[in-house]
Protein backbone atom coordinates (compact mmCIF):
# COMPACT_ATOMS: atom_id res chain seq x y z
CA UNK A 1 0.00 0.00 0.00
CA UNK A 2 1.45 3.47 -1.28
CA UNK A 3 -0.23 6.49 0.79
CA UNK A 4 0.12 9.26 -1.77
CA UNK A 5 0.17 12.80 0.32
CA UNK A 6 -1.95 15.47 -2.10
CA UNK A 7 -2.79 18.56 -0.24
CA UNK A 8 -5.80 20.32 -2.48
CA UNK A 9 -8.83 21.62 -1.78
CA UNK A 10 -11.66 18.94 -2.12
CA UNK A 11 -13.42 21.59 -4.11
CA UNK A 12 -10.56 22.01 -6.40
CA UNK A 13 -11.99 21.89 -9.54
CA UNK A 14 -14.97 24.25 -8.54
CA UNK A 15 -11.89 26.63 -7.61
CA UNK A 16 -10.67 26.55 -10.42
CA UNK A 17 -13.35 27.61 -12.34
CA UNK A 18 -13.85 30.18 -9.28
CA UNK A 19 -10.25 31.70 -9.96
CA UNK A 20 -11.07 32.00 -13.75
CA UNK A 21 -14.27 33.74 -13.60
CA UNK A 22 -12.96 36.12 -10.53
CA UNK A 23 -9.87 36.91 -13.39
CA UNK A 24 -12.82 37.58 -16.14
CA UNK A 25 -14.60 39.56 -13.82
CA UNK A 26 -11.68 41.72 -12.88
CA UNK A 27 -10.39 42.12 -16.54
CA UNK A 28 -14.03 43.39 -17.47
CA UNK A 29 -14.03 45.74 -14.45
CA UNK A 30 -17.51 43.68 -12.92
CA UNK A 31 -17.96 43.64 -9.64
CA UNK A 32 -19.70 40.53 -8.76
CA UNK A 33 -21.82 40.38 -5.33
CA UNK A 34 -22.66 36.49 -3.75
CA UNK A 35 -26.30 37.44 -1.90
CA UNK A 36 -27.04 33.98 -0.10
CA UNK A 37 -30.26 33.63 2.87
CA UNK A 38 -32.14 31.35 4.13
CA UNK A 39 -35.30 30.86 1.98
CA UNK A 40 -37.31 33.95 2.62
CA UNK A 41 -34.96 36.22 4.12
CA UNK A 42 -35.97 38.68 1.09
CA UNK A 43 -32.99 38.21 -1.62
CA UNK A 44 -35.50 38.55 -4.27
CA UNK A 45 -37.53 41.50 -2.39
CA UNK A 46 -33.70 43.18 -1.77
CA UNK A 47 -32.86 42.59 -5.30
CA UNK A 48 -35.92 44.47 -6.77
CA UNK A 49 -35.76 47.17 -4.67
CA UNK A 50 -32.35 47.78 -5.64
CA UNK A 51 -32.72 46.96 -9.23
CA UNK A 52 -35.45 50.20 -9.41
CA UNK A 53 -33.38 51.93 -8.15
CA UNK A 54 -30.46 51.52 -11.04
CA UNK A 55 -30.52 54.23 -14.05
CA UNK A 56 -31.93 52.11 -17.22
CA UNK A 57 -28.87 53.11 -18.82
CA UNK A 58 -26.49 51.21 -16.30
CA UNK A 59 -24.83 48.06 -16.91
CA UNK A 60 -26.51 45.37 -14.46
CA UNK A 61 -27.23 41.93 -14.60
CA UNK A 62 -28.96 39.37 -12.46
CA UNK A 63 -28.26 35.01 -12.06
CA UNK A 64 -30.92 33.86 -9.53
CA UNK A 65 -30.71 30.69 -8.65
CA UNK A 66 -33.51 28.31 -7.41
CA UNK A 67 -34.23 24.25 -6.87
CA UNK A 68 -37.11 24.58 -8.77
CA UNK A 69 -39.36 27.58 -11.36
CA UNK A 70 -38.35 30.28 -12.99
CA UNK A 71 -40.06 32.97 -10.87
CA UNK A 72 -37.46 35.00 -9.01
CA UNK A 73 -36.50 35.47 -12.77
CA UNK A 74 -39.51 36.78 -13.51
CA UNK A 75 -39.65 39.26 -10.73
CA UNK A 76 -36.10 40.50 -11.61
CA UNK A 77 -37.03 40.65 -14.78
CA UNK A 78 -39.75 43.69 -14.57
CA UNK A 79 -36.71 45.77 -14.04
CA UNK A 80 -35.70 45.90 -17.31
CA UNK A 81 -31.73 44.41 -16.90
CA UNK A 82 -30.68 41.70 -18.48
CA UNK A 83 -31.58 38.64 -15.83
CA UNK A 84 -31.12 34.52 -15.79
CA UNK A 85 -32.88 31.79 -13.63
CA UNK A 86 -30.46 28.91 -12.96
CA UNK A 87 -32.94 26.18 -12.10
CA UNK A 88 -30.38 23.65 -10.24
CA UNK A 89 -33.01 20.67 -10.03
CA UNK A 90 -32.95 20.08 -6.65
CA UNK A 91 -28.71 20.93 -6.23
CA UNK A 92 -28.89 23.22 -3.07
CA UNK A 93 -26.36 25.71 -3.76
CA UNK A 94 -25.08 27.52 -6.78
CA UNK A 95 -21.53 26.37 -8.33
CA UNK A 96 -18.41 27.38 -10.30
CA UNK A 97 -19.63 25.65 -13.67
CA UNK A 98 -23.22 27.01 -13.11
CA UNK A 99 -22.16 30.96 -13.29
CA UNK A 100 -19.68 29.92 -16.44
CA UNK A 101 -22.12 28.25 -18.23
CA UNK A 102 -24.60 30.61 -17.76
CA UNK A 103 -22.12 34.06 -18.53
CA UNK A 104 -21.93 32.50 -21.91
CA UNK A 105 -25.11 33.94 -23.17
CA UNK A 106 -23.91 37.65 -22.10
CA UNK A 107 -21.49 39.58 -23.36
CA UNK A 108 -18.85 40.56 -20.27
CA UNK A 109 -18.38 43.94 -21.60
CA UNK A 110 -22.13 44.63 -21.40
CA UNK A 111 -22.23 44.20 -17.11
CA UNK A 112 -20.44 46.70 -14.93
CA UNK A 113 -22.36 44.63 -11.83
CA UNK A 114 -23.24 41.32 -11.55
CA UNK A 115 -25.64 40.30 -8.61
CA UNK A 116 -25.66 36.06 -8.10
CA UNK A 117 -28.63 35.59 -6.06
CA UNK A 118 -27.85 32.18 -4.67
CA UNK A 119 -30.22 29.45 -3.50
CA UNK A 120 -32.20 29.69 -0.32
CA UNK A 121 -29.80 27.91 2.31
CA UNK A 122 -27.16 29.03 4.92
CA UNK A 123 -25.20 26.13 4.69
CA UNK A 124 -24.53 24.79 1.48
CA UNK A 125 -23.91 27.36 -0.66
CA UNK A 126 -20.87 29.17 1.72
CA UNK A 127 -18.84 26.19 0.62
CA UNK A 128 -18.72 27.45 -3.28
CA UNK A 129 -16.84 29.78 -4.20
CA UNK A 130 -18.28 31.58 -7.50
CA UNK A 131 -15.70 33.82 -8.06
CA UNK A 132 -17.35 37.10 -6.51
CA UNK A 133 -15.92 39.99 -5.34
CA UNK A 134 -17.84 39.53 -2.14
CA UNK A 135 -20.45 37.48 -0.36
CA UNK A 136 -23.37 39.11 1.31
CA UNK A 137 -25.61 37.23 3.88
CA UNK A 138 -29.06 38.56 4.63
CA UNK A 139 -30.47 37.46 8.01
CA UNK A 140 -34.45 38.75 8.54
CA UNK A 141 -35.49 40.11 11.54
CA UNK A 142 -38.76 37.35 11.65
CA UNK A 143 -35.51 34.49 12.07
CA UNK A 144 -33.51 34.10 15.16
CA UNK A 145 -30.81 36.51 16.40
CA UNK A 146 -28.92 33.06 17.44
CA UNK A 147 -28.28 32.20 13.48
CA UNK A 148 -24.79 34.09 13.22
CA UNK A 149 -23.78 31.54 15.88
CA UNK A 150 -25.99 27.87 14.63
CA UNK A 151 -24.56 29.14 10.97
CA UNK A 152 -21.47 30.66 11.60
CA UNK A 153 -19.66 29.21 8.61
CA UNK A 154 -21.69 31.71 6.08
CA UNK A 155 -21.01 34.85 8.59
CA UNK A 156 -17.52 33.85 8.90
CA UNK A 157 -17.29 34.39 5.04
CA UNK A 158 -19.54 37.20 4.24
CA UNK A 159 -18.07 40.99 3.39
CA UNK A 160 -21.39 42.39 4.74
CA UNK A 161 -24.25 41.21 6.86
CA UNK A 162 -27.91 43.20 5.65
CA UNK A 163 -30.38 42.72 8.57
CA UNK A 164 -33.97 42.71 6.27
CA UNK A 165 -37.20 43.62 7.39
CA UNK A 166 -36.59 45.53 10.33
CA UNK A 167 -39.79 47.89 10.01
CA UNK A 168 -41.19 44.73 11.89
CA UNK A 169 -38.86 45.20 14.71
CA UNK A 170 -42.10 46.63 16.72
CA UNK A 171 -44.30 43.25 16.05
CA UNK A 172 -41.13 40.76 16.18
CA UNK A 173 -39.33 39.65 19.85
CA UNK A 174 -35.99 39.68 17.49
CA UNK A 175 -33.30 41.57 19.24
CA UNK A 176 -31.34 43.44 16.38
CA UNK A 177 -27.92 44.35 19.10
CA UNK A 178 -28.02 40.79 20.07
CA UNK A 179 -27.73 39.91 16.56
CA UNK A 180 -25.47 42.68 15.86
CA UNK A 181 -23.16 41.10 18.38
CA UNK A 182 -23.62 37.79 17.31
CA UNK A 183 -21.93 37.83 13.80
CA UNK A 184 -19.33 40.08 15.02
CA UNK A 185 -18.47 37.29 17.09
CA UNK A 186 -18.08 35.25 14.43
CA UNK A 187 -16.39 37.73 12.04
CA UNK A 188 -15.40 40.74 13.63
CA UNK A 189 -14.80 42.51 10.51
CA UNK A 190 -18.29 42.04 8.98
CA UNK A 191 -19.87 44.82 7.93
CA UNK A 192 -23.71 45.48 8.93
CA UNK A 193 -26.32 47.52 7.57
CA UNK A 194 -30.38 47.04 8.36
CA UNK A 195 -32.84 47.59 5.56
CA UNK A 196 -36.98 47.59 4.76
CA UNK A 197 -37.21 47.19 1.44
CA UNK A 198 -40.94 48.28 2.03
CA UNK A 199 -40.71 50.90 3.43
CA UNK A 200 -37.24 51.93 1.66
CA UNK A 201 -35.54 52.36 5.33
CA UNK A 202 -32.04 51.67 4.80
CA UNK A 203 -31.83 51.68 0.87
CA UNK A 204 -30.02 54.73 1.28
CA UNK A 205 -26.81 53.19 3.02
CA UNK A 206 -27.19 50.47 0.92
CA UNK A 207 -26.71 51.93 -1.96
CA UNK A 208 -23.96 54.10 -0.72
CA UNK A 209 -22.16 50.36 0.47
CA UNK A 210 -22.45 49.34 -3.02
CA UNK A 211 -21.24 52.35 -4.68
CA UNK A 212 -18.36 52.65 -2.87
CA UNK A 213 -17.77 49.03 -3.82
CA UNK A 214 -18.13 49.79 -7.20
CA UNK A 215 -15.26 52.83 -7.51
CA UNK A 216 -12.94 50.37 -5.36
CA UNK A 217 -13.56 47.37 -7.05
CA UNK A 218 -13.04 49.84 -10.22
CA UNK A 219 -9.56 51.61 -9.49
CA UNK A 220 -8.25 48.13 -8.20
CA UNK A 221 -9.33 46.53 -11.65
CA UNK A 222 -7.99 49.20 -13.51
CA UNK A 223 -4.48 49.19 -11.76
CA UNK A 224 -4.37 45.59 -12.34
CA UNK A 225 -5.35 45.77 -16.17
CA UNK A 226 -2.76 49.00 -16.51
CA UNK A 227 0.09 46.64 -14.47
CA UNK A 228 -0.65 44.02 -17.12
CA UNK B 1 -27.08 18.88 2.24
CA UNK B 2 -24.61 19.66 -0.19
CA UNK B 3 -22.46 16.23 1.53
CA UNK B 4 -23.74 13.84 -1.71
CA UNK B 5 -21.48 16.28 -3.92
CA UNK B 6 -18.35 16.85 -1.42
CA UNK B 7 -18.43 12.83 -1.20
CA UNK B 8 -18.16 12.50 -4.92
CA UNK B 9 -15.68 15.50 -5.34
CA UNK B 10 -13.33 13.64 -2.84
CA UNK B 11 -13.80 10.54 -4.61
CA UNK B 12 -13.15 12.14 -7.88
CA UNK B 13 -10.09 13.71 -6.47
CA UNK B 14 -9.35 9.75 -5.32
CA UNK B 15 -9.32 8.49 -8.78
CA UNK B 16 -7.47 10.91 -10.55
CA UNK B 17 -4.41 11.03 -7.76
CA UNK B 18 -4.66 7.10 -8.12
CA UNK B 19 -4.95 7.21 -12.04
CA UNK B 20 -1.58 9.71 -12.09
CA UNK B 21 0.15 6.37 -10.79
CA UNK B 22 -0.48 4.49 -13.74
CA UNK B 23 -3.70 2.34 -14.47
CA UNK B 24 -2.53 -0.36 -12.08
CA UNK B 25 -3.01 1.52 -8.86
CA UNK B 26 -6.08 0.45 -7.21
CA UNK B 27 -7.68 3.45 -4.77
CA UNK B 28 -8.51 2.29 -1.52
CA UNK B 29 -8.64 4.90 0.69
CA UNK B 30 -8.99 9.16 0.80
CA UNK B 31 -7.97 10.89 3.87
CA UNK B 32 -9.52 14.45 3.85
CA UNK B 33 -9.79 17.39 6.80
CA UNK B 34 -12.48 19.36 7.45
CA UNK B 35 -12.33 22.53 9.73
CA UNK B 36 -15.12 23.39 12.27
CA UNK B 37 -16.33 26.12 9.85
CA UNK B 38 -15.78 24.61 6.73
CA UNK B 39 -19.93 23.81 6.45
CA UNK B 40 -19.65 20.45 6.20
CA UNK B 41 -21.17 17.99 8.66
CA UNK B 42 -18.81 14.83 8.96
CA UNK B 43 -21.43 12.49 9.85
CA UNK B 44 -23.28 13.90 6.72
CA UNK B 45 -20.37 13.40 4.74
CA UNK B 46 -19.44 9.90 6.04
CA UNK B 47 -22.82 8.54 4.91
CA UNK B 48 -23.11 10.05 1.74
CA UNK B 49 -19.46 8.96 0.85
CA UNK B 50 -20.97 5.51 1.61
CA UNK B 51 -23.91 5.55 -0.30
CA UNK B 52 -22.06 6.70 -3.13
CA UNK B 53 -19.61 3.92 -3.47
CA UNK B 54 -21.80 1.21 -1.83
CA UNK B 55 -22.08 -1.78 -4.60
CA UNK B 56 -19.86 0.05 -6.87
CA UNK B 57 -16.12 -1.13 -7.60
CA UNK B 58 -15.10 1.91 -4.93
CA UNK B 59 -17.72 0.13 -2.10
CA UNK B 60 -14.06 -0.83 0.03
CA UNK B 61 -12.80 2.93 -0.50
CA UNK B 62 -11.92 3.94 3.27
CA UNK B 63 -12.58 7.62 3.88
CA UNK B 64 -10.60 8.97 6.61
CA UNK B 65 -12.11 12.07 8.47
CA UNK B 66 -9.41 14.60 10.48
CA UNK B 67 -12.03 17.43 12.17
CA UNK B 68 -9.53 20.47 12.11
CA UNK B 69 -10.52 23.13 14.87
CA UNK B 70 -10.97 26.72 14.79
CA UNK B 71 -7.61 28.35 14.89
CA UNK B 72 -7.49 32.20 16.26
CA UNK B 73 -4.56 34.43 17.43
CA UNK B 74 -4.42 36.91 19.76
CA UNK B 75 -4.17 40.22 19.05
CA UNK B 76 -2.25 41.39 21.66
CA UNK B 77 0.22 38.32 22.73
CA UNK B 78 0.46 36.27 19.18
CA UNK B 79 -0.36 33.06 21.36
CA UNK B 80 -2.30 30.84 18.82
CA UNK B 81 -5.35 29.00 20.65
CA UNK B 82 -8.32 26.02 19.07
CA UNK B 83 -11.34 25.43 19.74
CA UNK B 84 -13.50 22.35 18.01
CA UNK B 85 -16.51 24.57 18.90
CA UNK B 86 -16.84 26.95 15.42
CA UNK B 87 -18.63 29.59 17.30
CA UNK B 88 -18.62 31.62 19.38
CA UNK B 89 -15.59 31.92 19.38
CA UNK B 90 -13.64 35.35 18.35
CA UNK B 91 -14.76 36.94 21.50
CA UNK B 92 -13.14 33.94 23.87
CA UNK B 93 -10.63 35.76 25.68
CA UNK B 94 -6.77 34.49 24.98
CA UNK B 95 -6.44 31.88 27.37
CA UNK B 96 -2.57 33.12 27.94
CA UNK B 97 -3.56 37.17 28.98
CA UNK B 98 -6.81 36.72 28.49
CA UNK B 99 -7.11 39.81 25.64
CA UNK B 100 -10.36 39.28 23.85
CA UNK B 101 -9.48 40.64 20.43
CA UNK B 102 -8.36 37.78 18.18
CA UNK B 103 -8.35 36.96 14.40
CA UNK B 104 -8.74 33.96 12.49
CA UNK B 105 -5.83 32.28 11.56
CA UNK B 106 -7.49 28.53 10.00
CA UNK B 107 -10.85 26.25 10.81
CA UNK B 108 -12.41 26.27 7.23
CA UNK B 109 -10.53 23.24 5.72
CA UNK B 110 -12.14 21.22 3.01
CA UNK B 111 -9.04 19.66 2.03
CA UNK B 112 -7.98 16.56 0.52
CA UNK B 113 -4.98 15.27 2.61
CA UNK B 114 -3.73 11.91 1.64
CA UNK B 115 -4.19 8.85 -1.06
CA UNK B 116 -4.03 5.59 -0.48
CA UNK B 117 -3.20 3.22 -3.43
CA UNK B 118 -2.63 -0.51 -3.42
CA UNK B 119 0.42 -0.56 -6.78
CA UNK B 120 1.17 -4.12 -8.08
Amino acid sequence: MTVVRVEQKVLNENQRIALDLRRRFEENHILCLNFISAPGSGKTTLLECTLAGFRPEEKIAVLTGDLQTENDARRLARYGFPVQQIVTGGVCHLDGKMIERHLEAWSLDDIDVLFIENVGNLVCPSSYDLGEEAKIVLLSVTEGEDKPLKYPSIFHKAALLILTKVDLLPYVPFDIEAAKANARQINPTIEILEVACSSGKGMDQWRVWLDQRRSKHHAASSAQSERQ
Amino acid sequence: MHEVGIATSILEAGHATAAARGSEAKLIGIGVRIGVLSGVDIDALRFAFECITAETEDDKVVLTTEKCPRVNRCDNCGNEFTSLQASPFTDAPCPRCQNTSTSFVSGDQLDIAFVEVEEP
